[in-house]
């Protein structure tokens, strides 16, 4: 009985065993994005804190931008690039809609770039990669438009009564930026700039991440080392970003 | 004897493309019915908890299928499912506690 004991023992304490059947890389990437996972969910808890201690729009007459209501996502995101030249006055979530596709397709292809790894094509793993980074610059360009939008503002933009040293000031402002905002109370530009730029430099550090490991498949590093799992751990991180944007549409866009 | 079951790579691989080609169609039609939703004179609580409700079912797709984990150890199910089941509720709890404040 105490032999039985002692090689139980070694079964369970004595090391080389894999209680995750995961190597050690795809673990500990797991565990990154959890504890990237916890940085995200503080800032959309704060957001969503935040957003529901001011009141929403409740009329009367039709929705307009002020300081002293939450604004309405598809009034504030209602651009498209060359919009205007076609004579559409406003295309709400559209645009963001569209960014949403792209980032989805991208995800798509890098699983696609996966499976081929379990199959050692390089050639096909190629491809997948190349679209996958593609795919994430085009977000990215997506994004910068976006937030070159966000900034300039409306035409008509925001007029509103001030008191400065006293008097009462008529005055107008465009866009937004981190001390003043056209479209509603300040904290939702700030958690604008502050949640879609966390999560856009998410995306741009996978751009560079995936441009290294497309690079080294060229090079036939995998495929020497017989084991396309890098592209693996790639994948999982650009899933990552690609869940977070899923997040970041339903509360930032949607809600 | 278990020959039905039991597939070639390249069946293996096929069948696994089509899957993922699946999840891709399905994220895609749940994106769609958030976009109707969203323009639809639905009350504003019961929106929020239907987005809610199909983000999450979104965010299982992408980890479940995309990230692979549905086909991993229990034990790594769990410690990466637990403490996100704990943030959900923290992100629910807060929306509602944001309410309260004025």
């Amino acid at each position: 009985m105490a032999s039985t004991i002692t090689a139980d023992t070694k079964i369970n304490w004595g090391g080389g065993n894999e209680p995750f059947k995961a190597s050690y890389g795809k673990l500990m990437m797991w565990f990154f994005l959890l504890s990237d996972a916890f940085t995200f969910s503080s800032l959309l808890v704060s957001y969503g804190l935040v957003r529901f201690s001011f009141p929403a729009f409740s009329g009367p007459g039709t929705f307009e931008f002020s300081h002293e209501w939450w604004p309405v996502p598809e009034r504030v995101f209602e651009a498209f690039p060359g919009m205007h030249a076609l004579g559409i006055e406003s295309a709400p979530l559209v645009f963001v809609g569209l960014m949403t596709f792209i980032l989805i397709m991208s995800s798509v292809t890098m699983v696609l770039a996966v499976e081929a790894g379990h199959r050692g094509s390089k050639e096909e793993v190629e491809k997948w990669m190349l679209w996958t980074i593609i795919g994430g610059l085009v977000f990215l360009g997506c994004q910068a438009w976006e937030w070159t939008h966000f900034i300039v503002g409306t035409e008509h933009g925001l007029t509103f009564q001030e008191l400065i040293n006293g008097e009462w000031v008529t005055r107008t402002i465009y866009g937004a930026n981190l001390v003043e905002n056209e479209y509603g109370p300040q904290p939702f530009a700030d958690f604008f700039f502050f949640i879609t730029g966390f999560h856009g430099f998410h995306v741009f550090s996978g751009v560079v991440i995936n441009y290294i490991i497309f690079y080294n498949v060229m090079l036939g590093t995998y495929e020497r080392r017989g084991s396309y799992e890098m592209v693996e751990k790639v994948g999982l991180y650009w899933h990552f970003v690609d869940l977070v944007w899923v997040f970041v549409f339903t509360f930032f866009y949607l809600v | 004897m278990a020959h039905d079951t039991t597939l070639t790579p390249e069946e293996a691989s096929k069948k696994q493309i089509r899957t993922i080609w699946k999840v891709a169609g399905l994220l895609a039609v749940v994106t769609l019915i958030e976009f109707a939703i969203a323009f639809s004179p639905v009350n504003q609580t019961l929106k929020i908890f239907i987005f809610v409700g199909l983000t999450i079912v979104k965010a299982a797709y992408i980890v479940g299928e995309f990230m692979h984990l549905r086909h991993e150890v229990k034990f790594l199910i769990w410690s990466i499912l637990l403490p996100m089941i704990f943030v959900c509720w923290l992100i629910v709890a807060l929306i509602v506690e944001g309410g309260s404040i004025h």
